[in-house]
């Protein structure tokens, strides 16, 4: 069984500050990490590898510098490593990147199981995987808790939803987005990590892909960041104590004094 | 400071580092408090690969020294000795296996105890047999393919969780000092059981138990090199064990250091932090300077005993030993001096680091026993030599 992994490299939240006069990420000096749902599918991953003779590639879309991500990965016990890099994937909005990363697993070919993780936690968008799905035109299953492999060319999967949890027989090939419920990602081994450092990961770009430079990159995309900013902090709350009467009569009130239309 | 150490030895230090934030440090107050064994960190340790770094690659180890080992019971240590003693304990009971043991021993044991499938300990104290190690009184005596040992070894680390065992005991009496050899033991060999967990003042969330054996039968190839050479195996394990405890040291200094400081800079008294007073200042000064000069005096020897078979490595070995451990004790009694009345309460790391630190002085021979080697050995040396100093 071959599973590719599809990573991101994101600014550690933990360490996130927004510029107060800009409403923007302060990058300088904050450490990148493996986006962590993704690294919940790198362990999903490994846990199948666990069990079976399965061989994983872990594949991400960014500058050079995310190679060190892939390097992580590798150093938890992933078999190899592709990285999509290209000055034409610049600009990428959801569209655009899987589009890109479906072309790779397209040129990977063998591929029995692409795994993600639910959302990236800079962008939140939950789009990706979803949408390679679709470009690959393979059944897919979000926020995923649990894989089992039937046999060769099958997976029973838990899915957690907010009404309980799914059970599903998904054929492969199939995409899978994972929940931290799959298993707390394992550290580095001293063997693994050696062998990441000297790892020869291959650099993939447009022409590599087979792609068309207009569909990718910014190009390519439908949308396109114009600002981020962080909401300005709200601070008129008002809690509304005491019997439900009075509570619903001092909220008209102050809703009639906010002068709210209709009212 | 640049150590100069090699990429792979900054790979392991990493590593364990790694470990230390993000398995250790959250959960040594909750072992501290439960004295629960921490087997989940043990199998992280084992995943990672980092019991065996001192096991040459024939036995499925990583083929390092006692530096590397080394780096990694200092990362460890900084987070919890505790922990980082539980790991450290698997070399001292492996070492008489890999220094002394034939072929079939060491492949029969050294892959279990590289790879982290099964932890090592090491027996040699008894209730009467601490400092006086010629005093101890459990025997082994040969009865046909078997030998069958007889008597209680106290305070044991990783005593009930090991499952391999390295044992001294009398072979024979009239001897003297080559009376007495090393058995492997295994844990469910018939006639061996453990006595009660000990309660103790600090590293509670290693487990430290009495073996107790009662006609305990073990084969005639338990026995490890030959018979009589029971003390010399277990000076020699010392010489390679010691360091590792100067490393534990280290640690635990460089952890007490960590905190004192960014409480220094952010705890205010008198309007300014109390880092801005020369009385704090010189306490960090000397917490820092002997913490620095106990890890450069420890990655020196471990280098000096790795590349050569050094005549003198008791002393060198103990050196380390003594000089950490007593920095360790000292650097983490004033940690809590630095956070005065927080410093107290165990809210904060430091009074359990001050309750560990005690151990460093204690265990693997006393400091006391540790001067007593380095004397004897300076006598020894200079007696050898002609030439006059004065």
């Amino acid at each position: 069984m071959h599973i590719a992994v599809c990573i991101k490299q994101v600014p550690d939240t933990k360490n996130v500050r927004i510029d107060p006069d800009t409403h923007t990420l302060v990058r300088q000096g904050v450490e990148s990490i493996i986006n962590p749902f993704d690294l919940f599918a790198v362990e999903a991953a490994l846990k199948i590898k666990d069990e079976t003779q399965a061989t994983i590639t872990v594949l991400t879309m960014g500058p050079p510098q995310a190679d060190e991500a892939l390097r992580d990965a590798l150093s938890r016990g992933v078999d190899d490593a592709v990285l999509l890099s290209d000055r034409a994937f610049a600009g990428s909005d959801t569209w655009a990147t899987s589009t890109t990363l479906a072309a790779a697993v397209r040129k990977m070919g063998d591929v029995d199981v692409v795994l993600c993780g639910k959302q990236a936690v800079d962008g939140d968008t939950a789009q990706v995987g979803p949408e390679m799905a679709t470009f690959l035109d393979m059944p897919y299953a979000t926020f995923v808790k649990k894989i089992e492999v039937l046999d060769g060319s099958a997976l029973k999967i838990s899915r957690q939803t907010d009404e309980g949890v799914e059970i599903w027989k998904l054929p492969t090939p199939c995409l899978l987005t994972v929940i931290k419920e799959v298993g707390e990602p394992r550290l580095p081994s001293l063997r693994h990590k050696m062998r990441a450092k000297k790892a020869t990961i291959p650099v993939w770009g447009v022409a590599d892909l087979g792609l068309a430079p207009e569909n990718v990159g910014l190009s390519g995309s439908f949308t396109q960041v114009v600002r981020v900013f962080s909401p300005p902090r709200r601070t008129d709350r008002v809690l509304i104590q005491g019997p439900i009467e009075e509570q619903v009569e001092q909220l008209f009130r102050h809703l009639k004094e906010s002068k709210v239309p209709g009212l | 400071m640049d150590y100069f150490l090699t990429e792979e030895q900054q790979m392991i230090q990493e590593l364990a580092a790694q470990i230390t934030k993000e398995k250790i440090r959250p959960v040594r107050a909750e072992l501290d408090e439960s004295e629960a064994f921490p087997w989940e960190i043990m199998k992280v340790l084992a995943q990672s690969d980092l019991f065996g770094l001192y096991i040459p690659e024939a036995y499925g180890g990583m083929g390092g020294g006692i530096l590397e080992n080394c780096l990694a019971i200092e990362q460890l240590a900084q987070g919890c000795i505790g922990i980082a003693t539980t790991f450290a304990a698997s070399g001292l009971g492996a070492y008489p296996i890999l220094l002394f043991a034939n072929e079939a021993q060491k492949q029969a044991y050294l892959p279990d105890i590289a790879s982290g499938k099964r932890l090592a300990a090491f027996g040699v104290t008894e209730s009467g047999a601490g400092s006086d190690v010629s005093g101890i009184q459990t025997t082994a005596v040969r009865d046909g393919d078997y030998y069958i040992l007889n008597g209680t070894k106290q305070w044991i680390t990783n005593g009930g969780e090991a499952e391999i065992y390295s044992v001294l005991a009398i072979t024979d009496r009239s001897k003297g000092p080559r009376g007495a050899s090393f058995f492997i033991v295994e844990k469910g060999d018939p006639g061996f059981s453990f006595g009660k967990k000990e309660k103790k003042l600090g590293i509670r969330a290693s487990a430290t138990r009495e073996l107790v054996f009662q006609d305990c039968r073990v084969r005639k190839d338990r026995l490890i090199a030959k018979e009589g050479m029971g003390f010399i195996v277990a000076m020699k394990t010392f010489d390679k064990s010691r360091p590792g405890i100067g490393a534990l040291g280290v640690g635990l200094a460089q952890g007490a250091l960590d905190i004192s400081v960014e409480y220094a800079r952010k705890r205010v008294q008198f309007g300014k932090p109390i880092i801005s007073f020369q009385a704090i200042q010189h306490k960090l000064a000397n917490m820092a300077t002997k913490t620095e000069a106990s890890r450069a005096l420890i990655y020196c020897i471990a280098r000096h005993m790795d590349a050569n078979d050094a005549p003198d490595a008791s002393k060198v070995a103990a050196m380390c030993k003594v000089f950490a451990g007593d920095t360790a004790m000292e650097v983490a009694t004033e940690a809590v001096q630095v956070l005065g009345g927080y410093g107290y309460m165990q809210d904060y790391p430091v009074e359990k680091m001050m309750r560990d630190a005690k151990i460093l002085q204690i265990y693997e021979g006393t400091n006391e026993i540790q001067r007593n080697i380095i004397g004897q050995e300076l006598n020894k040396e200079y007696s050898r030599l002609k030439e006059t100093f004065f």
